[in-house]
């Protein structure tokens, strides 16, 4: 048991370039924190704003949206519709008071596993830093805080 | 007493535009008044909340309750009246999805509370504040008190149909009259449980008579001031209409005369959050790829939680803005 905060972030990933990414950091054996849960559609351009508001309304801390990079998106473009949404997103969730650091969007190559797990470990210490959400949920309804995750060893 | 069917309306934290929308029916209020026994109307009679409460459970068959969940007396009466009744029906986009008064989910009740006493515009030299509960020689005085957030009727009690609209739209509302009436008689059938009445199952856009063409928008404005050409799509124009994510049932009126829509008829049929759809929707029709002439157009957007959630707020999944929850859970 430790006393050090275990954000719960909630990543979605590309079936095409960042889940790839992810499946690489693995196979290579590159470690990053099990904090993030990943979630795999079939690109960025699936990425109904729905998912990341029910993520953080039921008990996220943060959210990590990742896909190609800008000109290899599979379906040619809907990378650029998941950038388009992100960016008016995050200004409808700083809008309604969140801080814009908790959402975020990342390019990540299918090449890519060892920025992928380097942006986790990023991502996942500056949700640290910004510190629980827990987005109007009475906190008497709140599971026991700080659970310490298990890590997997590699 | 006649042995009529029981009707009861009621306001919590509303306008009186949805009374005023049920008078709008004009003659058809008559058949109100020929098939039930009205019980309670606090707008148009005199009654007493004891009165209710004396009441047998289940005795009231048809309750209209329009307004949101905003004080422990609209809480109180919105258990009572669901105790009371057999058919509750959240009328109108307040009871619905919170609409305007749901606004106030924007902030915490003491910067609402500052806004009202403590702003430049108000003369409140002693620095009065209101309270629940006052002391007088005759005995104390009660308010009700304010919850933290205003919350939707089905996030209080149990209902039965959701009537959106703000206010619902007359002829929705005759239609709905109608067929209680026929359902009365025998001749038709309810519709199953939890099921939206008095509106379409689309979306405004389906009901508007403007031109559509695919959509590629280069900048938003606002409407006011700018000569737009009245026959093609408002969006398509660059002015936010939120038709694309709003539920038919108006005939698109706002399109029709020439402004946007802004959602009062709520989320169209399987939206789960109307904003986030809108945002997917207008997202979407952007034309820029990149990062800094995105944000260039949506400068042209300049309050987002608002043109998205002007109606929706206390009903969409985030409810309220974090600061009207942070304080009051710590």
């Amino acid at each position: 048991m430790t006393d050090k905060f275990e954000p719960t972030i909630i990543g979605f990933t590309c079936n095409w370039c960042s889940y790839r990414a992810a499946d690489l950091a693995g196979t290579a054996r590159i470690k990053y924190p099990p904090n993030v849960r990943l979630v795999r559609l079939m690109c960025s351009g699936r990425l109904d704003p729905t998912f990341v508001f029910k993520a953080l309304s039921s008990g996220a801390d943060g959210v990590i949206i990742t896909g190609c990079h800008p000109g290899e998106c599979h379906y040619l473009e809907q990378n650029y519709k998941a950038l388009r949404r992100f960016q008016l997103m995050r200004r409808t969730l700083v809008g309604l008071g969140l801080e814009p650091g908790r959402v975020k969007l990342v390019w990540a190559s299918a090449a890519e596993g060892a920025r992928f797990a380097s942006e986790i470990n990023i991502f996942v210490e500056e949700i640290r830093a910004l510190g629980p959400l827990h987005w109007g949920i009475p906190s008497d309804l709140l599971p026991v805080p700080n659970e310490p995750l298990e890590e997997v060893p590699a | 007493m006649s042995g009529k069917p029981k009707f009861a309306m009621y306001w919590a934290a509303s306008c009186g535009g949805c009374e005023i929308a049920v008078l709008n029916t004009n003659e058809k209020i008559l058949d109100v008044d020929a098939n039930f026994d009205v019980v309670f109307w606090p707008v148009a009679m005199d009654a007493k909340y004891k009165d209710v409460e004396a009441m047998e459970d289940g005795s009231i068959l048809l309750t209209l309750f329009n307004g949101g969940i905003r004080t422990d007396e609209n809480e109180h009466i919105a258990k009572l009246l669901r105790q009371k009744s057999k058919i509750l029906v959240a009328f109108g986009s307040c009871a619905n999805e919170g609409c305007v008064p749901g606004l106030a989910n924007f902030s915490s009740i003491k910067d609402m509370v500052d806004t009202a006493y403590s702003t430049v515009s108000t003369d409140n030299p002693t620095g009065i504040r209101p309270v629940t509960a006052y002391d007088m020689p005759e005995g104390t005085i009660r308010l009700p008190a304010l919850s933290p957030i205003l919350k939707t009727l089905d996030q209080v009690v149990d209902v039965d149909y959701y009537m959106p609209g703000c206010p619902p739209e007359s002829h929705q509302i005759a239609a709905v009259i109608d067929l209680v009436i026929q359902v009365l008689q025998g001749k038709a059938e309810l519709p199953p449980k939890g099921s939206v009445i008095g509106a379409g199952n689309s979306t405004v856009c389906d009901e508007c008579k403007r031109t559509r063409n695919v959509k590629t928008i280069t900048s938003f404005k606002r409407i006011f001031g700018q000569e737009l050409d009245p026959e093609l799509c408002l969006l398509e124009q660059g002015i936010p209409c939120n038709g694309i994510a709003t539920r038919s049932g108006c005939n698109a009126r706002c399109p029709s005369a020439g402004a946007q829509c802004i959602g009062c008829y709520g989320p169209a049929e399987g939206v789960v959050d109307y904003g986030a759809r809108l945002i997917s929707a207008f997202a979407s029709v952007i034309d820029a790829k990149e990062p800094d002439e995105i944000d260039h157009i949506l400068d042209g957007i300049p309050d987002p939680a608002g043109q998205f959630y002007r109606f929706n707020l206390a009903g969409s999944l985030l409810r309220a803005n974090k600061s009207a929850w942070e304080k009051e859970k710590a």
